[in-house]
């Protein structure tokens, strides 16, 4: 019986375990030192202790990772989202050492690691890309002027390494332009150990849209559907849909046929989201990105359209699955993703560590689907990210599937930790949400009214 | 002159240490930077003066309510 190594942990790992066990597969799970007590240990068949909480020392060591696979005999590697799942490195040491990896080839993962390399190689297939400029290191004054004044305002300036939001600075007006790159070089530096900025241009009430692909060995490749993510906060989803509300259907086409083209160009095999920045005032779309990674927001799409998206990454790496064509995927309904965290809505989100005493989520059911990693009386440690729990409801209609997630959200209990059942419950409630009218600023514009008690409605 | 304690509100893990003793501060001005659930969080000084002692090391886990350094101020 083959073997997989779940190099994850949380939900994602169970996740992973289930679709393992779907196929005839045996899991092995690996965890830190203060996991052993989670859930994705017990439900693997076999399971690993590879090194102290820091995740640098366990999930993102390479080395004991490897050394574990090797240990228990494992035939494949999945990495699931996060920690090394985007590490070309790592899946190149996966295969050195004759472990099949679970995802899109390492020179993919490497090429669209690199923002300017990504940028270029999609914009040869004729995609948009978000206008904006090549990395500029301290002393380019004359480039930068002249970068922004090209681009336009209002703009971004980011951290080349940055990255989740870090070290953004929006830019309205070009006298500011030389503090704002110099105050962000500065940061970058601290923060980041590397000086250098980018520019991007800031589209004001954009939204996050964006493609799930699938590429297949003999070159085939399919796009299935998109998923909107505007609702964010410090630059994270927080609410994930499919359909999209209101993006015309002529655009929606073309944005699929993009994703495909970049897929084909990059020669893609496997799981992987084009993020898109669409503008509503112009129904304009802007690569963003290419995630060669499973998404936490993967269940969206999997309610839609009925499709095992991860058991398909396993057959894929296998050579076991079947050429899915694009004429056979089809979706029904509309499905919407809440992401239960540990945090403060009114304390600007902050994480907030502790023991779930008390952790009661409504039933699934058809149209419920809950995906944790955590049960009643696990500890959520500081060492890793807040998501306590992804919440995804599907009804006939959006409408139906947000009334849905309502009155589930409202039955949650949970003690021990601050979390945002309220702010999700508020963002679903509120009226620009109910009529699909949202965008990546939604949640800061409206962010006194989020933070009260909800208005269930 | 008097030392205020800077505390920190959240439990998390010494990401960066920005500033060492003897330095000046200004008010609001970070001291060190946390990770806590994959956020950094900066401690920041709550008023301007110089640091008399910073009392965390790099990578240490420090709990919610607890002294991260002093300020004379």
């Amino acid at each position: 019986m083959s073997r997989v190594l779940v190099a994850n942990r949380g939900e994602i790992a169970r996740r992973i375990i289930k679709a393992c066990h779907g196929l005839g597969y045996q899991a092995v799970a690996i965890y830190s030192e203060v996991d052993a007590q989670l859930a994705h240990v017990r439900e693997a068949d076999h399971s690993i202790e590879i090194g102290p909480a820091p995740a640098k020392e366990s999930y993102l060591n390479i080395q004991a990772i490897l050394d574990a696979a090797i240990k228990m005999d494992c035939d494949f590697l999945h990495p699931g989202y996060g920690f090394l799942s985007e590490n070309a490195e790592f899946a190149e040491e996966v295969i050195k050492a004759g472990i099949r990896w679970i995802g899109p080839r390492p020179e993919t993962i490497k090429t669209m690691g690199d923002k300017d390399r990504a940028r270029s190689i999609v914009a040869a297939v004729g995609v948009p890309i978000v206008p904006g400029s090549k990395r500029l290191e301290p002393g380019m004054v004359k480039r930068t002027l002249e970068a922004a004044r090209d681009i336009g305002l209002p703009l971004l300036v980011k951290a080349s390494a940055g990255g989740g939001g870090i070290g953004m600075r929006r830019v309205d007006s070009i006298n500011d332009v030389e503090e704002i790159i110099e105050a962000t070089q500065v940061m970058a530096e601290n923060v980041f150990g590397d000086k250098a900025v980018f520019l991007e241009k800031f589209i004001p009430k954009s939204r996050h849209v964006e493609i799930q692909i699938f590429g297949f060995e003999d070159g085939s490749c399919i796009h299935i559907f998109e998923r909107e993510c505007s609702l964010q906060r410090r630059f994270q989803k927080v609410i994930e849909e499919s359909p999209a509300p209101d993006i015309p259907p002529e655009t929606l086409v073309q944005m699929f046929e993009a994703a495909v083209a970049i897929c084909r160009e990059t020669k893609y095999v496997g799981a992987g989201t084009v993020e898109f920045i669409f503008d509503p005032s112009t129904n304009e779309f802007f690569f963003l990105e290419l995630n060669t990674r499973i998404q936490v927001e993967h269940p969206v799409t999997e309610m839609i359209t009925g499709l095992d998206l991860v058991g398909m990454q396993i057959e894929c790496a296998a050579g076991t699955g079947h050429v899915i064509t694009q004429s056979s995927v089809s979706r029904f309904g509309a499905a919407i993703e809440c992401r239960l965290y540990a945090e403060s809505p009114n304390k600007m989100f902050m994480p907030s560590p502790g023991v779930l005493e008390r952790f009661q989520l409504p039933d699934e059911n058809a149209s419920i689907r809950i995906d944790s990693g955590y049960q009643q009386g696990d500890t959520l440690t500081h060492f890793y990210d807040p998501m306590i729990a992804k919440l995804i409801f599907s009804g006939e209609t959006r409408e139906e599937a947000r009334h849905t997630a309502i009155d589930a959200l409202s039955k949650i209990e949970v003690d021990g930790v601050q979390t945002n059942c309220d702010f999700l419950i508020s963002c679903l409630c509120h009226k620009d949400y109910a009529e699909g009218n949202i965008h990546t600023t939604f949640v800061q514009e409206n962010l006194e009214t989020l933070t009260k008690t909800p208005n269930i409605t | 002159m008097s030392v205020i304690d800077v505390k920190t509100e959240i439990t998390g893990s010494v990401w960066k240490i920005l500033l060492k003793a003897g330095d000046p501060v200004e008010e609001d001005e970070p001291i060190i930077i946390l990770e806590s659930m994959k956020m950094e969080i900066p401690v920041s000084s709550p008023e301007s003066g110089i640091i008399s002692e910073l009392l965390v090391k790099q990578d240490e886990t420090v709990i919610e309510g607890s002294i991260v350094a002093r300020v004379e101020v």
